[in-house]
């Protein structure tokens, strides 16, 4: 739920980065992080375990600017993508405002993005939220790798709702910044609405 | 918030949404990362939440954590977590029976602030009704 503090005049949205082990969410995180200015930006916190595998979750707060004399701030989090880790990744769901679903294009992979999926909406279901009605962003990671699926059956698969589908290349920062922004514009637009 | 700080001899009092929103702080901030803080403070309760109902509780109503110099003592009031940074100028049990006697009163605030917020409902208008696309888009430019 975007929390609006009117004394202070800031309106705060969380954004959970979600998807399959090493489909890439902290890597989004980790080149929002690098490559944003000091003032707009917090501290990244990574809860990982020894072997950098995220453990319960990666948070960085992110200042966007001001809208109608509010501060936007974004606070980005990932999930621990790998199986066993599930009572903690639906933990970071609770109160969150959209979802930037990872999918690692990755041939292989197909099958971990389906499960993932299919985990989120189970996840977002326990707690009253219904994938089809909120902000929702689909990333196509790791375009660069040589035994991806092609873009047009990765959407079949794993599109969900007319969702933006944005390919990227997390590691070099491709698609990183338009896969917030739109996720984000989802976001603010709900506001409107509300 | 203020009291509290000075009952306990604490560093820091902060209010945090369990969603991990911060809501308020009071005291010695110094180059602390609240933002991080209550991140943190909300993960930790969601974690051992998850823990107590594993064991058939239905939460840890407190979490104390004591370091070296610095501790931290976290106080669940509803959706609110109260959380208060000490050091050795006061010690757990102070920390642990103000934030209890505070507690109450805490709670009673909430309702009333809720009660409030509902009556008041839709007589402040948000100033996002009629935010163009042009703004949404103008605050990526900005950062």
């Amino acid at each position: 739920m975007t929390f609006i503090n009117y004394a202070s005049r800031e309106i705060n949205c969380k954004i959970v980065y979600y998807g399959p082990g090493l489909c890439g969410k902290t890597t989004n995180l980790q080149y929002i992080y690098d490559s944003t200015a000091a003032p707009a930006k917090g501290k990244l916190i990574s809860l990982a375990t020894e072997s950098d595998r995220t453990l319960f979750f990666d948070f960085m707060p992110l200042e966007l600017g001001t809208v109608r004399g509010f501060k936007t701030r974004f606070h980005l989090y990932t999930v621990p993508g790998q199986v066993f880790y599930e009572a903690s990744r639906k933990l970071i769901l609770k109160g969150v405002d959209g979802v930037v679903f990872v999918a690692d294009s990755q041939e292989e992979r197909m099958d971990a993005n389906i499960e993932s999926l299919y985990n989120l909406e189970e996840n977002l279901r326990s707690y009253g939220y219904d994938l089809l009605k909120i902000p929702y962003v689909l990333q196509l990671n790791k375009r660069d790798l040589p035994n991806v699926m092609p873009t047009n059956d990765l959407t079949v698969e794993l599109q969900r709702k007319g969702e933006p589908v944005i390919e990227a290349i997390a590691s070099s920062g491709q698609g990183v910044f338009d896969t917030l922004k739109a996720v984000a514009k989802q976001v603010l637009t709900e506001l409107r609405k509300s | 918030m203020a009291r509290l700080r000075l009952d306990s001899a604490a560093r820091l009092v902060v209010l945090v949404d369990k969603d991990g929103q911060q809501i308020a702080v009071h005291g010695e901030l110094g180059e602390l990362d609240t933002t991080s803080l209550a991140s943190l403070v909300a993960g930790n309760v969601a974690a051992t939440g998850g823990m107590a109902k594993l064991i058939g509780e239905r939460e840890f109503p407190t979490l104390s954590h004591e370091g070296e110099r610095e501790s931290i003592h976290i106080s669940v009031i509803g959706r609110v977590l109260l959380v208060v940074v000490f050091d050795d100028r006061s010690s757990l049990g102070l920390v642990k029976l103000r934030s209890k006697q505070i507690s109450h009163e805490l709670a009673a605030a909430f309702v009333e602030i809720e009660r409030e917020s509902e009556l008041s409902n839709g007589a402040e208008a948000l100033p996002f009704d009629e935010i163009t696309d042009e703004e949404i888009d103008s605050l990526f430019s900005q950062a």
